[in-house]
């Protein structure tokens, strides 16, 4: 059977409410614990890591676009080229690839 | 005023940004079933492009309740930091009510707009920006899942890469400085592909997995040295 989408939605809003807004709210002092101010630190690099990979090369028609404008994006990244152009970039760099092979 | 049209100002090119990205998160709602106003009304109460991300192809998994939960509080779990961060920037006696319209609307582009301000954010200045953008968001999103079915094919492949390449331009940066996270990127990477070409894992599942192991991993084996934990 599929799950209600809107129940869906409104599980992810008040959970996603609580995650941002309950430190900003209840805890005023500073998390002490070394590993677990270390943990948050690297969680978004990772999550974001792991969700770019293989989605990339899964979300294009031919998978080697995908692979290209990865690559083509890290290097943008990789010259501060900002948010934005990265993003025009890897669109481009797939047009690019699937309009020739 | 002045503060509220200067936010909005500063607000323009976020605005831009996110309607491009949010319309390839479109792609991916459509994806997953969800009518154009299904998707306009996740984007205007979630705020979260990695997390939009992961919960619609949760939504496609068609995953128990229980398991949405846990997918929103790993995939946004790096709010909890620039919560703790914004609460340093927010003047103390600031009514509560500004305290959850700022909390409601955090994300990596207004957060980064928000600290920039001195010595504390004033709170109509992020309204100013919130209230071109988040319209933005919302808007492209539903016009993803719109134009998803219109579009040729080669134009949809072509945008469904946005969203991915706006992940990048938020991770490699810091990889630079830092080869603690260099490492753990390409760990991910491999992980990642490992997991979704040799296992019958979920997707959702792989991102909740690997974010808790690895990440530990990285806390254990890259402590960081005093205050890099200030973004």
């Amino acid at each position: 059977m599929k799950n209600n989408i809107y129940i869906y939605i409104l599980v992810m809003t008040v959970t996603v409410f609580l995650v941002r807004v309950l430190p900003l709210t209840l805890i005023r002092k500073p998390i002490r614990n070394k590993f677990i101010r270390d943990f948050l630190y690297y969680v978004p690099y990772v999550t974001l890591s792991v969700m770019t990979f293989p989605a990339i090369i899964d979300a294009t028609d031919n998978p080697f676009a995908g692979l290209f404008a990865l690559i083509i994006g890290i290097f943008a990244a990789y010259k501060n080229l900002g948010l934005f152009k990265v993003t025009v970039i890897c669109c481009i760099s797939v047009l690019l690839i699937e309009f020739l092979f | 005023m002045y503060t509220f049209r200067k936010g909005l100002k500063d607000g323009l090119p976020i605005g831009f940004g996110y309607f491009a990205v949010a319309f390839s998160l479109g792609i991916i709602a459509a994806q997953a079933g969800l009518t154009p106003f299904q998707g306009f009304l996740t984007s205007l109460l979630v705020n979260a492009s990695a997390g939009e991300n992961a919960a619609f192809i949760a939504i496609k998994e068609n995953v128990p309740y229980l398991q949405m939960v846990l997918i929103m509080i790993v995939s946004n779990i790096r709010y909890v930091l620039m919560s703790f961060a914004l609460s340093q920037k927010i003047a103390p006696k600031t009514h509560m009510i500004h305290r959850l319209l700022l909390g409601f609307f955090l994300t990596d582009e207004y957060f980064a707009l928000a600290i920039s301000q001195d010595p504390y954010c004033n709170p109509y200045y992020s309204y100013g920006a919130i209230s071109f953008a988040a319209p933005c968001w919302a808007s492209g999103t539903a016009l993803g899942i719109i134009m998803g079915n219109i579009l040729p094919p080669r134009i949809v492949s072509a945008l469904s890469v946005a969203l991915f390449g706006m992940f990048l331009a938020i991770i490699i940066p810091p990889a630079k400085k830092d080869k603690a996270i260099a490492c753990l990127i390409v760990i991910s990477f491999l992980c990642s592909y490992l997991l979704s070409r040799f296992t019958t894992i979920s997707e959702s599942m792989i991102t909740i997995i690997l974010t808790i192991v690895i990440s530990s991993l990285g806390a254990l084996l890259f402590p960081t040295k005093g205050e890099k934990h200030e973004e």
